[in-house]
């Protein structure tokens, strides 16, 4: 092995984890991280920056890895990065970074996820915190959601001295990271919620079970209670139907209360008082990361799971790494396959669910084939429960109670790429609310990009 | 966290709270919910806001203790705190945003039935403040499960209907209001709230006489910010989220039967639950079977 293999990652055997919520991949450790931190080039010209989306120094952080110094290698990836032991684990590192990396050209890409993992879990059980704010600037900023966003907006301004309160609808704060992405690809207790206490423990203020817009408007918190500038990173939380017949019956449900109930409610846990439907036989609809997490949530509760995806395995927008992952557990795939109906039996509980097969067409101008029905070719798949995982957009609920403040046609908030500043003085935005669904990295770097905004706005 | 100043069992398994929520208070209107959660791993629980105090900063709910939340938030006195409050959620009541002087022209009855009748309360006196008359019709199983009918006195018309007869008018609530209309009481405004088969059955009836009639839905909700879909109905033959296209809609469109089967999706799991929550980890099901 001169270099052109990557260090193998430990996982959970994938029979024995397909029946625990416990963690899939194990990580590297010192040994196997230093190893792996050997196969970077240093490249001058290091092209595998260019693809991270906050461009952190990744041959620099991996230098010091190579060296044994975890504490200067996680002070490095804090420059550009709020919550590594997050990034490290959910990044479609394939299409970013990775993909970008020169060793990638001949053999496999450098490690550059499950190090950057390594270094914030290394340094999270050393207890190393990132360095806070030394002067306050006694201005007061609201961020509007606690996901990876609002999270990292409110960590650089609080860096920089601002006064940060974030508002939460839910009663817990994480955003997606809590409610939506499981416990087995990412802990809560163990990597989110520590991500977030260092985000707390620079001074920054959580208010949960506050929901803007109804609790309390944008223009409320900035004329009655002092906020000179606000943040909105509240996410893409709407999910979508697919508006066929049989959709109302008892055991058809949106990807997002399924996730709801089993990660932030818990139904996981044998211990919880939350129920969840523990099916024989599941139906995930969709082919992104949400439905995979779907699928892979109610194979651990117990059910055979099919995924039914109307493109093909070369379309599928999950994660690599998590079709792999999935399929290693038993997961069924049914591409190319669109359901038409779904059919209840006489108590209104699901009994199966009528699907057509698709084939692609020619490209669109986007470039994607777009599926067209094979007709005639209808065929029924028996199951009791069906999870309706087709993507997400962002609630109306704050941009209809906010004066002036533009949306665009997909009811996305409109904001500056540079900035986050929208057609509200003093109002910016960023992540989900703003793009529409999308990845944690990218609303992280926007968040970031408004925390610099913001600061431009109140140091005038 | 959100402390109780005041809990009180108004009738047998319904319960009275005032809580302060500063935040919720500020903001709420008739018709609005808001959700609670009991302690740190409670499930989320959707109650009306029964009344509120914008000066003291607090709500109050009346609860019915039907099921393992429920049941752990009746066993709460004055000084405990609930870990979660939140809200105001859902759309308050279109009576609230109405031209006063057109609500004037109107005779418009509430019929609220069990506990369904705690929610009526806020927009009866809220049309007593505005000057708007009304009246109310209140069902119950029996004399003993009749609640706030002293504070309903001071707000509207009030009538008491009791399914056996033992006060009031005899009959279910559709029954009082054939017997009222057929007095002369020829209502054109009718709002409905209390269990789904009562809404249900009091839309046949106001649909045949005519009345145009407001129900308050009460599906199985998550999150109530229209994150989940969990709350679902047809109503028009369109999918609304009752959390916030609601709790209010139009109960000649609402389809009941889909609505009432959607509720049991849980109930022998949640049935599970309550046994556990009333007999602690020791509950072993009690059918005899286990060892
Ligand atoms: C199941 C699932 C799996 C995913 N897997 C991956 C993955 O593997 N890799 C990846 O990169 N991305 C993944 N994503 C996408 C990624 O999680 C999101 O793009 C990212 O979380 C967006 O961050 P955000 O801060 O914009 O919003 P969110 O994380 O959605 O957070 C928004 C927060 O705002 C709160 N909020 C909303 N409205 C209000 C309001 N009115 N008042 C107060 N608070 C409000 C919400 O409750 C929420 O906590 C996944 C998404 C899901 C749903
Ligand atoms: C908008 C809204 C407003 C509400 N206002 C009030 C109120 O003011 N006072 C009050 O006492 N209750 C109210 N409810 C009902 C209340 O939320 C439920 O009774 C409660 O969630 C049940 O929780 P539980 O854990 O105790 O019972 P569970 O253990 O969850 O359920 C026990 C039984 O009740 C059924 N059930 C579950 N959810 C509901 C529901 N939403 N409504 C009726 N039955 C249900 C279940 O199918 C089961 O059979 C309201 C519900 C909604 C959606
Ligand atoms: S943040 Fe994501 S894209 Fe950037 S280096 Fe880390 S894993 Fe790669
Ligand atoms: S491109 Fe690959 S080899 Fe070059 S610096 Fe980046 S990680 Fe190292
Ligand atoms: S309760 Fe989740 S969408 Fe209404």
């Amino acid at each position: 092995m001169d270099g052109f293999v990557r260090v193998p990652v430990r996982e959970q055997d994938a029979k024995e984890r397909a029946k625990n919520f416990k963690e899939v991949c194990l990580g590297y450790n010192k040994e196997e991280a230093e190893n792996e931190a050997t196969r970077c080039l240093n490249c001058p010209n290091p092209k595998c920056v260019a693809g991270c989306p906050v461009s952190i120094d990744i041959p620099g952080f991996i230098q010091k890895v190579k060296e044994g110094n975890v504490e200067e290698a996680y002070q490095v990836i804090s420059k550009s990065s709020a919550l590594p032991a997050v990034c490290g684990r959910v990044c479609p590192q394939e299409s970013q970074c990775e993909g970008k990396c020169v060793r990638g050209i001949k053999g496999d890409p450098v490690s550059i996820g499950k190090l950057e993992r390594y270094v914030a879990d290394t340094a999270r059980e050393m207890g190393i915190k990132p360095e806070g704010a030394k002067e306050k600037k006694g201005k007061k900023v609201a961020v509007i959601g606690s996901g990876p966003s609002g999270l990292t907006c409110a960590g650089d301004l609080a860096k920089m001295g601002y006064d940060v309160t974030i508002f939460e609808a839910l009663h817990e704060a994480g955003g997606v990271l809590v409610y939506g992405i499981p416990e087995f690809r990412l802990p809560k207790d163990a990597v989110v919620k520590k991500e977030i206490e260092n985000v707390k423990s620079l001074g920054v203020k959580l208010e949960t079970d506050v929901v803007i817009g109804k609790s309390v408007t944008i223009d409320e918190l900035m004329e009655k209670e002092g906020f000179e500038a606000v943040f909105i990173g509240s996410g893409a939380g709407l999910p979508r139907f697919m508006n066929i017949p049989g959709e109302q019956a008892m055991g058809v449900f949106s990807a997002n209360e399924y996730l709801t109930r089993s990660n932030l409610m818990k139904a996981f846990d044998e211990n919880s008082t939350t129920p969840i439907m523990r099916a024989k036989k599941c139906v995930v609809v969709g082919g992104g990361n949400v439905a995979m997490d779907a699928a892979r949530t109610a194979l651990r509760l117990g059910a055979e799971v099919h995924v039914v995806y109307r493109r093909g395995e070369e379309e599928l927008p999950a994660r690599k790494e998590e079709v792999h992952h999935a399929k290693e557990e038993g997961i069924i795939f049914d591409l190319l396959t669109n359901p038409v109906e779904i059919h209840a039996d006489e108590n209104g509980w699901v009994k199966s669910i009528t699907c057509i097969r698709m084939e692609l067409g020619e490209p669109d101008e986007s470039g994607r084939r777009s599926p067209v029905e094979i007709p005639g070719s209808e065929f029924e798949i028996e199951c009791d429960a069906v999870i309706m995982s087709l993507g997400t957009s962002p609630n109306p609920l704050i941009s209809s109670t906010t004066e002036g403040l533009e949306v665009n046609r997909r009811k996305c908030i409109v904001a500056e790429e540079a900035n986050g500043q929208t057609s509200k003085k003093g109002v910016f935005a960023g992540g989900d609310a703003v793009t529409g669904a999308a990845t944690v990295i990218l609303a992280m770097g926007a968040g970031k990009a408004a925390a610099k905004g913001i600061d431009e706005y109140l140091s005038k | 966290m959100f402390k109780i100043l005041e809990a009180r069992e108004l009738t047998t398994n319904i319960f009275q709270m005032i809580v302060e929520a500063p935040r919720v208070a500020g903001s709420c209107l008739p018709g609005q919910f808001l959700i609670i959660r009991v302690n740190e791993d409670g499930e989320r629980i959707p109650l009306t806001i029964c009344d509120y105090d914008r000066e003291k900063g607090t709500v109050e709910i009346v609860v019915q203790a039907i099921g393992a939340e429920t049941y752990k938030l009746s066993k709460l006195k004055a000084g405990d705190e609930l870990a979660d409050v939140v809200g105001p959620l859902g759309k308050p009541s279109d009576l609230v945003e109405e031209d006063i002087e057109e609500l004037k022209k109107k005779k418009i009855v509430f019929i609220a039935g069990g506990v369904g009748t705690a929610p009526v309360y806020p927009q009866a006196k809220w049309l007593k403040e505005h000057g708007v008359d009304c009246d109310v019709i209140i069902g119950a199983k029996n004399k003993d499960l009749v609640i706030l009918e002293d504070r309903f006195k001071e707000v509207c018309n009030l009538h008491i209907t009791t399914d056996d007869g033992s006060y009031g008018r005899s009959g279910m609530v559709t029954v009082a209001l054939q017997d009222l209309w057929n007095e002369g009481h020829k209502y054109d405004h009718c709002v409905a709230i209390g269990p789904m088969i009562m809404m249900k059955f009091v839309c046949k009836l106001t649909k045949e006489l005519g009345i145009p009639t407001i129900v308050s839905m009460n599906p199985i909700m998550v999150d109530g910010t229209g994150m989940c879909g969990a709350c679902r109905l047809t109503v028009g033959g369109e999918v609304k989220f009752a959390c916030v296209d609601g709790p209010e809609f139009d109960g000649h469109k609402v389809d009941f039967d889909q609505a009432m089967n959607r509720m049991k999706l849980y109930k022998t799991e949640e049935g599970r639950l309550m046994l556990k929550a009333q007999e602690g980890d020791t509950h072993h099901g009690g059918c005899g079977n286990c060892e």
